[in-house]
């Protein structure tokens, strides 16, 4: 294999797992270790930067870095990255005088935000402090969009949400709230620079089984429902509740619905229960508070009595899959299920919708409704409009939607100053030693051997009287510091200079995880079969030397590396150091270059 | 010497021998010796050699002396018996030991200075009576505990970091060993695990004195250009004499080597060494044509390493002074004491 070019900022970005899993791409490691030093408004900080909703997401994440993180390489249980975000926002200090400069002489280009959603919030924060006037339309009186209307205020507290919504529209976004635009023509008429669509997925899907009609006042789409409920518009429920559907909406429907009065809620999924789409950690909420999950419970017709819902029937399901796991469904040919209800929560899917976006005026559609959206820069086919968060390409989460605003703003941005939308801001990196002294490394390298720690749960009973009492209490300052340190710095980068190197092997033999090897070179699958443990993992790197003095190369497997140190401790001539990695993903800037580089 | 504690988690498909252990479990605690020191990678091919051989740690004694090197017997097998001893005194033990309790592995681990200076005598009278151990003499050439001075192994032409010339002859110990009835002498270098490994453990499997010379680099004092120690000047000099392969008593042989290349000893246990010559002209199983062998390589400052000399006829201690089947320290009162009528039969045989 050719020597590693760790001068290419992916390399080093990819070994740092959860950052590099992130689609905002949030400095983990860099905020967990301020956590553990109670520095929790620098913590803030740094995730407000990347992901704009610390506080939120703290409690909300869809959690991509927690799989990817390398713990669950090791141990089983990753760091619980998304609970100690929420740490540093619930306990941040005031922030205020540490938000960007707002400036008050304008740029002179205005942008239109339609939706204020976490996509379109995002591309105000990115293009405010650059002198841009930025006007949200949003059809309710509120803002925050899905994470207002569909997150139950039991897991997102109202107060939390609307500090950091605020915290955007204080820096100086014109709102026109209870405005739902009905024509992007109109919108575009009024002479706006760009247009960013960031109106979400807003359609529930429905059903069109028998009955489906008569039953209509018993049937609620779920994130009609949730929207109802947030704006205080539907105030209870049927004492019986069959959910339909096995996705995080689904879940926030029947513990939403537990707490209006529903004491007899069920969920029924399609598929089994391993295949359903909810992320783990909300199917067990669900399940602690009692409600149960049927699988396998495909719904085939709304039973009517005395002209209103009376129950659903069943038909049994069961699941095949082929030698490529693709997962089909068919009937078990078990008798039908009939289950009696007052009321069904259906939470089988969101649509996207663009009645209000006329098809004549350059926007591309594809087959399936969908705009045409280019992946990079969000750009739509009528250059001044750019879609994001769930209207570009389907429900996903808000950390997405972040992402998208990001890079939107990026391309809003390189429009208005006629840069290129492909000339992007690149990322800023920096790599420096974390060497401090003889034995002395600024960062915490006593690996933690504990095993994940579970956040406390409000009492029960209690929070099963209230929609508003949040059920998780968060870590306290104490656990966070555990927690925290269970972190494996994936950021602290062991570096290897092969013209120090005197082939002493002690790297190789203090090693706890025998990722170290000095081997003969070959192409990169016989060297990956035979380095001390062979690297199986193909999705992590291998870190190779170029030739030493013996004729051989230094490879190192990143796919379980502790970040220990202990190399760089053993190492006689400093070959190894262990340098800290830090990667801030390109932001809309004042930056003068990119124009130069045009 | 490090502050960090190396940590417990190990790697998830580390390789498991038979008696369900990885290498991780026949680790001792972190070496305090300096980073870059040869010894602990003497302590890394003892951990592969026990780990393979799939020893359980509790039937192996570690002995050793005083210095830097007799330090590490803390560094590797931390289940194992264990005697840090009087320096130059470790063979006196590893002999009481060895009477008493023949079943253990006797592993010494020792320097140029605790062998080849205050030990000498010990050392050479333990050679002589076969004591069936392996003794390691991990050979820097200095003595690195008190700062740099030559130890009795440092070469003639091997100068000193300062460049302070050596005016004494040094002590090659293989030849002492090969002289004095080592059974199984080998010389290698910390810096070739996949030589010294096989090395250990035929060792260990060998019945009778099993002596290996380490060169092992003090990279404080004796790691520079005008040194003989030197990781450089060993890998510039090394002669490799022959391969090792220790082919354990239940797998088939796979290796074939040219007829006349290769010499194949049977073990008490049933084991094999298959030793696979690089050089021609030379038997390492006749004693004059080792030592001659090992004079030349001298004389051309070339480092011989491998194999240098194996007696097929394994014989140990308890051979010679034909002592009785049963270890010495499971003997009861009976055995030892078996009453006045035994003692008379035996007394009427010197009437």
């Amino acid at each position: 294999m050719k020597p590693t070019d760790v001068a290419d900022p992916t390399y080093f970005h990819k070994v740092v797992d959860c950052q590099w899993a992130c689609p905002a791409h949030t400095p983990v490691p860099e905020y967990i270790r301020l956590i553990a030093q109670r520095r929790y408004s620098d913590a803030f900080m740094i995730n407000w930067k990347s992901n704009v909703f610390p506080g939120v997401l703290g409690r909300t994440c869809d959690r991509p870095c927690e799989p990817a993180c390398r713990r669950t390489r090791i141990e089983q249980k990753p760091v619980a990255i998304c609970r100690l975000k929420r740490v540093a926002a619930d306990n941040r200090g005031d922030v205020s005088h540490r938000l960007p400069a707002i400036p008050s002489q304008k740029n002179g280009k205005r942008i239109a935000l339609i939706g204020a959603g976490p996509a379109s919030l995002t591309v105000a924060r990115d293009l405010l402090p650059l002198g841009y006037e930025c006007v949200l339309f949003e059809k309710d009186r509120q803002s925050g969009g899905l994470m207002r209307t569909n997150i139950p205020s039991f897991r997102l507290p109202v107060d939390v949400l609307d500090d950091e919504v605020e915290r955007i529209l204080d820096l100086g976004v014109e709102v026109r709230f209870n405005t739902e635009v009905s024509s992007l023509k109109s919108v575009l008429n009024e002479g706006f620079d760009a247009v960013f669509i960031g109106t979400g997925a807003p359609r529930g899907k429905d059903l069109a089984i028998t009955g489906r009609r008569q039953a209509n006042a018993n049937i609620h789409l779920g994130i009609d429902f949730l929207t109802s409920v947030a704006f205080k518009h539907t105030e209870s429920i049927g004492r019986r509740v069959l959910v339909i559907g096995g996705g995080n909406t689904a879940m926030d429907c029947c513990r939403t619905a537990l707490r209006m009065g529903g004491d007899d809620v069920r969920v029924t999924v399609r598929s089994p229960r391993e295949d359903m789409k909810a992320s783990d950690w909300e199917i067990e909420d669900a399940e602690r508070e009692g409600i149960p999950i049927l699988d396998n419970h495909s719904p085939i017709e709304f039973l009517i009595e005395d002209g209103r819902l009376h129950g659903v029937v069943f038909e049994r399901m069961q699941a095949h899959y082929d030698g490529f796991g693709r997962r089909s469904l068919s009937p078990s040919g078990e008798p039908p299920v009939v289950i009696e209800c007052d009321d069904v929560l259906m939470a089988i899917g969101q649509n996207n919708a663009f009645p209000w976006i006329e098809r004549d005026i350059g926007i591309v559609f594809d087959d399936t409704g969908m705009p045409v959206v280019d992946a990079q820069t969000f750009q739509s086919t009528l250059p001044e409009v750019f879609f994001g968060g769930d209207a570009a390409w389907g429900p996903k989460n808000i950390i997405w939607a972040v992402a998208h605003g990001h890079q939107a703003a990026i391309s809003i941005d390189l429009k208005c100053r006629e840069i290129s939308l492909t000339n992007r801001p690149p990322p800023m990196t920096n790599l420096f030693s974390q060497k401090m002294g003889i034995h002395e490394w600024s960062y915490e390298n006593d690996i933690s051997i504990e095993q994940r720690l579970a956040v406390p749960h409000a009492d029960l009973a209690k929070s099963l009287k209230s929609l508003t009492t949040e059920v998780e209490l968060g870590y306290d300052g104490q656990m966070a510091m555990e927690e925290a340190t269970r972190c494996l710095n994936c950021d602290i980068q062991t570096v290897f200079s092969e013209s120090l190197c005197i082939e002493c092997d002690a790297c190789v033999d203090i090693c706890p995880v025998d990722c170290i090897n000095f081997t003969q070179n070959e192409e990169e699958t016989p060297l990956r079969a035979q380095l001390r443990v062979p690297a199986t993992n193909l999705d992590q790197d291998l870190y190779v030397s170029d030739y030493l003095n013996t004729g051989r190369v230094m490879v190192k497997d990143e796919d379980v590396c502790l970040h220990c140190g202990l190399c760089a401790e053993r190492c006689p001539t400093s070959a190894w150091d262990m340098q800290k990695f830090l990667f801030l993903d390109g932001m809309a800037t004042a930056s003068q270059e990119l124009a130069d580089a045009n | 010497m490090t502050h960090i504690a190396k940590p417990k988690f190990q790697h998830p498909k580390l390789p498991v021998n038979g008696l369900g252990l990885t290498r991780r479990n026949y680790e001792g605690v972190v070496s305090t010796l300096c980073a870059g020191c040869g010894h602990d990678s003497i302590s890394a091919a003892i951990i592969e050699a026990c780990f393979e051989l799939e020893i359980p740690a509790h039937r192996i004694a570690k002995i050793s002396g005083i210095g830097c090197s007799s330090k590490t017997t803390n560094y590797f097998l931390s289940r194992a018996h264990g005697f840090n001893s009087v320096h130059g005194r470790m063979p006196s033990v590893a002999t009481g030991a060895n009477l008493a309790n023949p079943d253990l592995t006797y592993l010494g681990v020792s320097g140029d200075g605790d062998t080849a200076s205050i030990g000498l005598g010990q050392f050479s009278h333990a050679v002589r009576r076969r004591l069936n151990m392996v003794y390691i003499v991990e050979n820097n050439g200095t003595y690195g505990l008190t700062k740099g001075q030559f130890s009795a192994t440092n070469d003639k032409i091997s100068k000193s970091r300062k460049g302070v010339e050596n005016r004494f002859e040094s002590i090659d110990l293989c030849s002492l060993a090969i002289e004095l009835g080592a059974g199984f002498v080998a010389r290698s270098f910390s810096g070739d695990k996949a030589q010294l490994v096989p090395l250990i453990k035929a060792a260990m499997s060998y019945r009778g004195f099993a002596f290996l010379d380490v060169i092992s680099p003090c990279v404080t004092f004796n790691n520079h250009s005008n040194s003989t120690k030197s990781y450089d000047y060993v890998r510039e000099h090394n002669e490799v004499l022959d391969v090792l392969d220790l082919v354990p008593q239940r797998s088939e042989i796979s290796t074939d080597y040219q007829p006349g290349t290769s010499v194949e000893v049977t073990l008490h246990d049933g084991s094999e060494i298959k030793l696979h010559k690089l050089s021609q002209d030379y038997d390492p199983s006749d004693h004059g044509s080792a030592l001659l062998n090992l004079y030349q390589y001298k004389q051309q400052n070339t480092v011989a390493t491998g194999v240098l000399y194996l007696d097929p006829n394994e014989s140990d201690m308890h051979d010679l002074l034909m002592t009785c089947e049963q270890p010495l320290n499971t003997l009861r009162d009976n055995a030892l004491c078996p009453g006045s009528a035994v003692l008379d039969t035996l007394n009427s045989q010197f009437k």
